[in-house]
């Protein structure tokens, strides 16, 4: 077959292929209204995400030498196999060469290439050298994967102690499930997003509750897999102020394309005020010990406190077991004296067999616990223990 | 099909008639479901691999169809799941395998001057394990809570979830793996101590060294991929805790075992295909395969270095600096190899005497392509880029370009070569050439855009996906159909007119620069062949008495 035969074939099945491409772009393309998503997917993206880390600057820059370096090798190789393609034909009447081995060419392009291999993996050393190092962070954030969503827990640093869920905001779970996809932010909208400070390092450690998932944020260059039972870390410093989107990017069942990563960086002292105004959300979620309690609802919040706690030793009907003493019918339960039941509760006895409780339960947990202790079972006290007077046992 | 493929009856190479009909084959069912002759069960292997290929490439098309648009419009999240999982385990242990298996059988007895495979009621047996091994696989989705959903890669503790269908595939697995030992084991023997006399292991053609290579990664790592599925399946059932964290297993464990097969894995599904075009291209430049020697070496190379990269799929675990840095380099080190190979089919090609038939043209297409999935791969392989790319849709481009345009065009490269020989007519040269620019084109719309996709940040393996990515998903699934299609032209216009014996009758040696004992003997090639060890020429490449 000839050239042109061949150049015919080809057309024919590139118009066709065309046709039916151009067809099928004319549907996508209807939505216009989407548009780039600042610190997120743009459309028809063909580079990385805009960097606003170091690393993230980083691997794009080496990503940008290997293409050029690829790209090179790749006209040069096919430069000479499409040169002898049209040149060394039969149908032009070339005659075969009866040359098939060449000890020092076989060695030049071993070496060669091994060169360029050294020189690409020397260029990048740096960078996993970087990557690696966690160390000296001005924030450390827990990242917990759950089937679907992400649990963040800042640890240390500025914040501290701040804790939430984050999900993919549940209209968009209904959108897709209907087919009516929209917005540009669609199935990145979290309720919860994750806030860090700009110019800080923050270090992000990452586990998982159920199976393993992997907390990714393309702009920040980091991509770290959450794995049960184990904990991993990566870190972030990030340069500019804004929203930044990731997916979750390890297979983590049904759920998996909907458990977006949405990290807000502000300002430092933006962040700051953040850090309040949750702290004060928390407050005022928080119980207050100087509420005064009636015996019904202390007893209701008594028994959860109980269960959740006391129960394990003491048995839920309180007859405890083994070594553990019973609180049915015990002396220091039935003391007239509130104060004996709340020290030991506080401080524990036994060397710690009956742990000290004080700072694991709040004021009003340890008081819950005791008046219901002792109004249950045989223990008809009429005892109402107040969280005020566990602070005052705290306070001697 | 029986109008052409050669019959028990026909006769080779100067054999005596009576000694055939001693013999008593069976015929009917009976010559299929009894089968001991290599190229019988090279036969089925081809139509078992090329079945599964249909269902893999449907089961990739509702992949593809989910895709078209944003939002979900024909199947829930996890019935998705269910398609990724089974289009990559049915490809991979499906299709790609047995269909180098069924290559093998064929070619190898041909190309070394042998009468048959080794052990020929084994080879019966690692055929027919494959059905019932299939049907269990594909039944999954019939099984309560439907097919597995956890990936091809099978990660725990994902599977650890999932219901009874995780089983039967385990099982299928296992006894997929004891048919590629089986397999292997029969190649190595054949290969080993049935060449004709003068056949040193220098003189062998490149498919059957290539073969040998793959066959001993084969027995190396199958047994390692139903270590770790058996691992799977008893913590799923017997509470051990291998990969369960609840019991203190370590799910990264499960990686690491799991790549240890997998990346060696990669090789047994391309080498094969290198051996296929180092035969097929100095066929058809009219000139020897240019640094044979080398050749073999490289190939040895790179199985040996495919056990020391299996972490670079694992950058994102978290791997300690110096275990980055060990597996960046080690893989970068395999395209060295590689590029070796590379050039030495260019330099084959180089002052030749070039043509440009369909095997050909499938061979040029191959190096083409296959280069850039190449290329893509030491892009994945620099731990910082692979950051950024890891489980994204640069991924899923990068190794569909390595194994549907490496091991896929590869083998229809092998197929439009050999078929002549193994149907006893020549296919149309016109839908050669169509099938292999209507894939081309296809394959790259489909595949390319996905690089796009995966830089912009776009994950594999999710249902539905931000509308930025609307694009380029539509053009992939639209270049995805066209492939497809492309593959059912090829059964139409191509292999059934094959086997049904249309077409000019095929000569010897069907093409003018070939060499190699497969083109000794008549086409068909008869029933047997070579039962008494030919004579062979300085070259091994002839026969003289």
């Amino acid at each position: 077959m000839t050239i042109r035969k061949l150049a015919q074939g080809a057309t024919r099945a590139a118009l066709a292929i065309c046709a039916m491409a151009g067809t099928g772009a004319a549907l996508a393309f209807g939505d216009s209204t989407v548009t780039d998503l600042p610190g997120g997917p743009k459309v028809m993206g063909l580079d990385f995400q805009p960097a606003v880390t170091e690393i993230a600057r980083q691997q794009k820059e080496l990503h940008y030498g290997m293409l050029i370096v690829c790209t090179v090798i790749f006209v040069v190789v096919f430069g000479f196999m499409f040169y002898s393609i049209f040149k060394h034909r039969k149908s032009v009447g070339h005659k075969a060469a009866n040359f098939h081995e060449s000890v020092a060419v076989e060695i030049a392009w071993t070496v060669v290439p091994f060169i360029i291999v050294i020189l690409m993996g020397a260029a990048a050393t740096r960078t996993v050298v970087a990557m690696k190092d966690t160390t000296q962070s001005d924030i450390t954030i827990k990242v917990t994967g759950y089937q679907w969503k992400w649990g963040y827990d800042y640890i240390d640093g500025e914040g501290k102690g701040l804790g939430f869920i984050s999900t993919l905001d549940t209209e968009q779970r209904d959108l897709s499930e209907t087919s009516r996809p929209a917005g540009n932010d669609y199935l990145l909208k979290v309720d919860n997003p994750l806030v860090v400070p700009m110019g800080k390092k923050v270090r992000v450690i990452t586990t998982a509750d159920d199976v393993i998932h992997s907390w990714s944020v393309p702009a920040f260059g980091v991509k770290q897999d959450a794995i049960p039972g184990f904990v991993r870390d990566a870190w972030f410093l990030a340069e500019k102020a804004g929203d930044y989107y990731g997916m979750c990017s390890e297979l983590c069942g049904k759920e998996h394309a909907f458990m977006p990563i949405h990290v807000v960086v502000m300002e430092p002292k933006d962040y700051t005020a953040w850090v309040d105004k949750q702290r004060k959300a928390l407050a005022a979620a928080a119980d207050d010990p100087k509420k005064v309690w009636e015996m019904g609802p202390l007893m209701a919040r008594g028994e959860k406190v109980y269960l959740a706690n006391c129960a394990v030793c003491h048995k839920p009907d309180g007859k405890g077991a083994g070594p553990v003493k019973p609180l049915d019918a015990s002396p220091v339960v039935l003391d007239k004296d509130i104060n004996a039941q709340i020290t030991t509760v506080l401080h524990g006895r036994l060397n710690g067999a009956m742990p000290a409780w004080q700072g694991k339960l709040s004021e009003t947990e340890i008081a819950a616990a005791i008046t219901y202790t002792k109004n249950s079972w045989s223990n008809h006290t009429g005892q109402l223990v107040e969280p005020s007077d566990v602070v005052a046992a705290e306070a001697k | 099909m029986s109008a052409v493929l050669p019959q028990p009856m026909d006769h080779g190479h100067g054999h005596d008639h009576d000694h055939d009909h001693a013999h008593g084959h069976p015929h009917g069912w009976r010559r299929w479901l009894f089968a001991t002759n290599h190229k019988d069960i090279g036969t089925m292997y081809l139509l078992f691999a090329f079945t599964m290929f249909l269902v893999g490439g449907t089961l990739a098309l509702l992949i593809r169809l989910e895709l078209f648009k944003p939002g979900l419009q024909f199947f829930n999240p996890e019935l998705f799941n269910q398609f990724t999982t089974m289009h990559g385990l049915i490809m991979v242990f499906g299709a790609i395998m047995p269909a180098f298996v069924g290559f093998a059988n064929w070619m190898i007895p041909l190309q070394i001057g042998a009468a048959d495979m080794a052990f020929a009621r084994m080879n019966n047996l690692s055929f027919w394990l494959l059905i019932p091994a299939a049907i269990m696989l594909a039944s999954g989705f019939f099984l309560p809570g439907g097919a597995p959903a956890a990936g091809w890669t099978l990660y725990a503790p994902l599977t650890l979830q999932m219901g009874p269908s995780m089983d039967s595939s385990i099982f299928a697995l296992h006894i997929m793996g004891a048919s590629s030992i089986m397999g292997s084991i029969n190649i190595i023997v054949t290969i080993l101590n049935m060449r004709a006399p003068g056949m040193t292991l220098m003189k062998m053609p490149m498919f059957v060294w290539t073969w040998l290579i793959t066959a001993y990664l084969l027995i190396a790592v199958m047994p390692v991929l139903a270590g770790a599925i058996t691992m799977t399946l008893t913590d799923r059932h017997f509470h051990t805790s291998f990969f369960s964290p609840a019991g203190g297993g370590d799910p990264v464990m499960y990686q690491h075992v799991f790549w240890f097969f997998g990346h060696p894995e990669v090789y047994i599904m391309i080498l094969p295909a290198f051996g296929i075009i180092s035969q097929v291209v100095p066929a058809f430049a009219r000139k020897r395969l240019f640094g044979y020697t080398s050749m073999v070496y490289a190939t040895s190379s790179i199985a040996i270095l495919s056990f020391i990269v299996w972490a670079h799929h694992m950058y994102t675990t978290g791997m300690p600096v110096t275990g980055q840095l060990f597996f960046m380099y080690a893989t970068m080190l395999i395209s060295v190899p590689t590029g070796v190979k590379v050039f030495n089919w260019l330099a084959t090609m180089w002052r030749g005497s070039m043509s440009f038939e369909a095997p050909m043209l499938w061979a040029v297409g191959f190096i083409f392509v296959f280069t850039m999935g190449g290329f893509t791969g030491l892009i994945c392989s620099m731990a910082p880029i692979d950051i950024q790319l890891q489980d994204t849709y640069y991924v899923v481009a990068h190794f569909h370009y390595v194994l549907v345009a490496g091991s896929l065009f590869g083998m229809f490269s092998g197929y439009y070569y050999w078929a002549p020989k193994w149907t006893g007519v020549m296919y149309s040269e016109f839908h050669g050439k169509m099938h292999f620019w209507l894939s081309l084109i296809s394959f790259n719309v489909t595949f390319f855009p996905m690089h796009f996709l995966g830089l912009a940040g776009m994950p594999r393996r999710v249902a539905d996906y931000p509308m930025q990515f609307a694009d380029f998903n539509a053009l992939a699934s639209i270049g995805g159909l066209c492939f497809g299609l492309s593959q059912i032209y090829f059964l139409v216009f191509v292999v059934i007119p094959g086997m049904r014996g249309k077409g000019e009758p095929a000569p010897q040696r069907p093409w003018e620069g070939a060499e190699g004992l497969e083109w000794e003997v008549p086409s068909p090639a008869p029933w047997h062949t070579y039962e008494t060890p030919p004579q062979l020429d300085r070259t091994a490449t002839k026969v003289i008495g």
